[in-house]
């Protein structure tokens, strides 16, 4: 209470708490109270820092059951190869695994697991609450976003749409893919919930996930920073401001579709029930109409990540800002007319060309957005450190995911393709080469300022290498077998394709090996290391310059004021890097409050 | 001292009454007139423009929902008209007409309610308030005692559950499934409006809303305005369409 009576220095008389000008990580109190001020924090650093640990464990749920699923996949058969894990696998589930057919059943629950823990409990939220939570605000100069309680909210949905995946998993796991299409996810397990529960879980999730969209935009529309124009904004915020746009407009569809899916499960209501009249297809093409757009929910904050590691990697404006900025907004409007190249094969011809000729449009903002980083990389003076390695892996990788999903958009290759294991690997790509890949970069290079620490950097590095040669070993041979005719989700092949199983498989491996070094690497990092300067890597965006690492409690001292734009590299000599020479600036006398 | 700081350094929770610039809180002011903004916004206007903002936002997700019903109806009624037509024959107008004549009045008091608040007149706040909670009681008891309890009773049911004695096209069951879908998702929000109107009007008996202050109403009003709007399609569509 000491500070109560004013703040010369602001001229601020309303700097209550000493907390307030404590770095948000301070605990208040003992144990308990820390916890409890923790679960009902609306503070939007913490609620951010609580969605990446729960992403993270999510993502280690998803990833032993990758494992699983590709060490099956190591032999051609179910029985033989699988048998050592296949037994794992079937006392996990409860049954019996020397039976072939049994065999099977395990499999399919364990890749819908992987699926679905992947997409809806990882992909969708990853970046978004997590980095995007901490991140908005202090980016844009604001206190919070516009509704902490909101925020907070979508954290306990969060939870409690796991809570019901996790119940369907402990009931014995569901077998419909992460794709849910009727009628197999209509009849299957028909004399148990499990389907149901699981269904729920995704349908709650989604609320989660409008909650954490409507926020974000409400936010970058009323709170930025005085000074802060629209252009004046991170890269970093036009990406995440796409990603809600189609969080809020996409995820009421797949509301509906999921609640109809229940309804058909519980009344048998006959909407997808062809013996009834319904159309099965017509779920399909609910599904993707929100599901391809959901798919630039993942990308999409995985590009505001890469403006970010790019310009400050290279030291360099980002070339183009309006075009990576407008790129953002037509890939969220092109996004939602292409759902129907999820359908080619079950939909008229005529309008498969038309949706054909559409998925080709959305390749173009895609691709503006790469040639513009690699411009930005030309001349500029690059730091080789982790981010800028993820930076670069997230070029090469998520090239070749799009470049393949032309392939996929073009009628007679698909008809091939589909459903093949091209798809897994042109999926995978995107998915995990462009999202999870930014991802890691992105926490990588604001980890100093969560956590106010300094991570080893050489054996960031040692795990970036593992990650990115393990990623391509996995998923590179996929898309040659795909070519050939291994079809997707099934646990047993033909022998042909054995050594690209086996290579995958091993693939898998050094990944995941490469993820423990992160880990583990992080661990260090907040046990043992070394203190972060607020700027670390002498960038020029709010959330570096104007406030200590990690951040007060009221992320500002003083309501920034911005006076020059995020990459002006040339025009604004970065504040120093070296340690103990880093300045906040001064408040500006000028602004009144 | 320690109530001095609630308001603006609550994190966030920008209910509670606050600290104020020009000196102490006078605690026999109404609340709304000591209401502060949360601490992120600059003050009580930009928080307001905020929250219409993000209701808006919602009410367009509302709109996407009810849409792919909508949708569902479209296409299922192209492919066996004759199904929907006759089906349509068993609900009767004269119910549907009277549940919108309903809605529209409650939508007029949810904005006079708003309107009062601006103007101050406590009083007539809570009566609209009130009187819109009890339209919405009309609507349902209309909707379940005369219209789904019949339907019900004759087996006029969705999928498997249809056992209706009398004669039927075709598909019929597919009919009743986008009529129970569409009207019970649609009831299922006017009792969330009820359960937001109860919260408004104990609010409002303790003065919270007023000129300067009055979020909740409004986000509530606008929010009823879309449960009205979308019955506004749905009738027609179920009711008149033959
Ligand atoms: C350059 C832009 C892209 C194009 C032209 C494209 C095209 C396609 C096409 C045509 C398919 C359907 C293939 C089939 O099932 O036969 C497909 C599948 C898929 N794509 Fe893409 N895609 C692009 C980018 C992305 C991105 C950025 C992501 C995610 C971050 C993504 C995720 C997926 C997924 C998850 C599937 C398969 C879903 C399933 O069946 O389980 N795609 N893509
Ligand atoms: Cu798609």
């Amino acid at each position: 209470m000491a500070t109560i009576s004013s703040n010369p220095v602001s001229g601020h008389p309303h700097h209550g708490h000493d907390h307030a000008h404590a770095s948000y990580l301070q605990p208040k109190g003992g144990f308990a109270a820390t916890v409890w001020d923790w679960m009902t924090t609306v503070d939007h650093k913490k609620i951010g820092v609580m969605y990446l640990f729960a992403i993270l464990f999510m993502f280690f749920l998803g990833g032993v059951a990758a494992l699983a699923v590709r060490m099956e996949l190591f032999t051609p058969t179910v029985v033989t190869g699988g048998v050592a894990t296949g037994q794992e696998l079937a006392k996990f589930w409860g049954v019996d695994a020397r039976d072939w057919a049994e065999g099977n059943n395990i499999y399919n629950r364990t890749m819908t697991l992987h699926g679905l823990i992947m997409v809806f409990l990882v992909i969708v939220p990853s970046v978004p609450a997590s980095l995007g939570n901490f991140l908005i605000p202090l980016m844009i100069g604001a206190k919070d976003v516009a509704f902490p309680r909101l925020n907070l909210a979508s954290w306990y949905v969060y939870l409690l749409g796991s809570m019901f995946a996790i119940t369907a998993v402990i009931m014995g796991g569901v077998d419909t893919g992460w794709t849910f299409y009727t009628p197999y996810s209509t009849t299957t397990d028909a004399e148990s919930m499990k389907v149901v529960w699981m269904v729920l879980g995704a349908f709650i999730l989604g609320f989660s996930s409008i909650f954490t969209g409507l926020n974000f935009i409400v936010t970058i529309h009323k709170l930025r920073a005085p000074g802060m124009g629209w252009f004046d904004m991170p890269l970093f915020i036009w990406g995440m401001y796409g990603a809600a746009v189609i969080q809020v407009l996409a995820t009421p569809v797949i509301g509906i579709t999921l609640l109809l899916l229940i309804f058909e499960r519980l009344f048998h209501i006959g909407i997808f029930d062809p013996r009834m009249g319904g159309d099965p297809v017509l779920f399909q093409h609910f599904f993707w109409f929100y599901s391809h757009p959901v798919v630039y929910v993942m990308i999409l904050p995985g590009m505001a990540i890469m403006s970010e590691l790019v310009a400050v990697g290279a030291r360099k404006k980002v070339f183009g800002y309006r075009a990576v900025a407008f790129s953002s907004l037509a890939i969220a409007g092109i996004s939602f007319i292409v759902w129907g190249h999820h359908l080619f094969t079950s939909q008229g011809e005529v309008s498969a060309v038309i949706f054909s000729a559409l998925t080709f449009l959305v390749a173009i903002p895609s691709a503006v957005k790469v040639f513009n980083w690699i411009s930005t990389y030309y001349r500029g003076s690059i730091t080789l450190n982790t981010p800028s390695l993820y930076a670069l892996a997230f070029l090469f990788l998520f090239s070749i995911g799009g470049l393949t999903g032309l392939f996929l958009g073009a009628l007679a290759t698909d008809l091939h393709l589909h459903d093949t294991y091209f798809i897994v690997a042109h999926f995978h790509y995107v998915m995990m080469g462009g999202t999870i890949i930014a991802f890691v970069g992105g926490i990588h290079f604001w980890w100093p300022k969560m956590f106010g620490k300094m991570y080893n950097e050489n054996w960031a590095k040692v795990g970036w290498l593992l990650v990115f040669v393990g990623f391509n070993l996995t998923f590179f041979p996929q898309f040659i077998m795909g070519s050939q005719g291994m079809p997707r989700r099934y646990a047993n092949y033909v022998e042909e394709f054995q050594i690209y199983h086996q290579l995958s498989t091993v693939g898998s491996w050094v990944l995941a090996l490469g993820f423990v070094i992160h880990l583990l690497t992080f661990i260090h990092s907040l046990v043992a290391g070394p203190k972060a300067d607020p700027n670390p890597h002498g960038a020029l965006t709010l959330e570096w310059t104007h406030t200590s690492s990690p951040p007060i409690e009221h992320n500002f001292e003083h309501e920034p004021v911005v006076t020059h734009g995020p990459y002006d590299f040339d025009d604004v000599i970065p504040p120093q890097t070296r340690p103990g020479e880093f300045q906040l600036p001064k408040p500006n006398p000028n602004l009144k409050h | 001292m320690a109530t001095i700081d609630l308001g603006k350094h609550g994190g966030g929770n920008g209910g509670l009454p606050g600290h104020d610039h020009h000196g102490a809180d006078d605690l026999s002011r109404p609340y709304h007139e000591r209401y502060h903004a949360a601490h992120h916004f600059e003050d009580r206007e930009h928080e307001f423009d905020a929250v219409k903002m993000g209701v808006w936002l919602f009410l367009a997700t509302e709109i996407l929902l009810f849409s792919g019903m909508f949708c569902a109806y479209a296409i299922f009624r192209l492919m066996y008209p004759e199904a929907f037509v006759n089906g349509s024959h068993h609900l009767d107008w004269r119910w549907g007409l009277l549940n919108t004549v309903i809605l529209l009045m409650s939508s007029y008091w949810v904005a006079a309610a708003v309107r009062h608040a601006q103007t101050n007149n406590q009083k007539w706040l809570q009566i609209n308030v009130f009187l819109t909670f009890l339209a919405g009681l009309a609507f349902l008891i209309i909707k379940f005692v005369f219209e789904y309890a019949k339907k019900y009773k004759e087996g006029l049911l969705p999928g498997k559950f249809y056992s209706f004695g009398g004669d039927a096209t075709a598909h019929e069951p597919l009919w009743w499934a986008i009529y129970w879908g569409a009207t019970g998702i649609h009831a299922s929000h006017v009792i969330v409006g009820m359960g937001l109107f109860v919260w408004v009007w104990l609010r409002s008996r303790r003065g919270h809303f007023g000129p300067g202050h009055y979020n909740a109403v409004e986000g509530v009003g606008l929010y009823w305005h879309i449960v009205d709007i979308v019955w506004i399609f749905l009738f027609p569509m179920l009711y008149l369409i033959h």
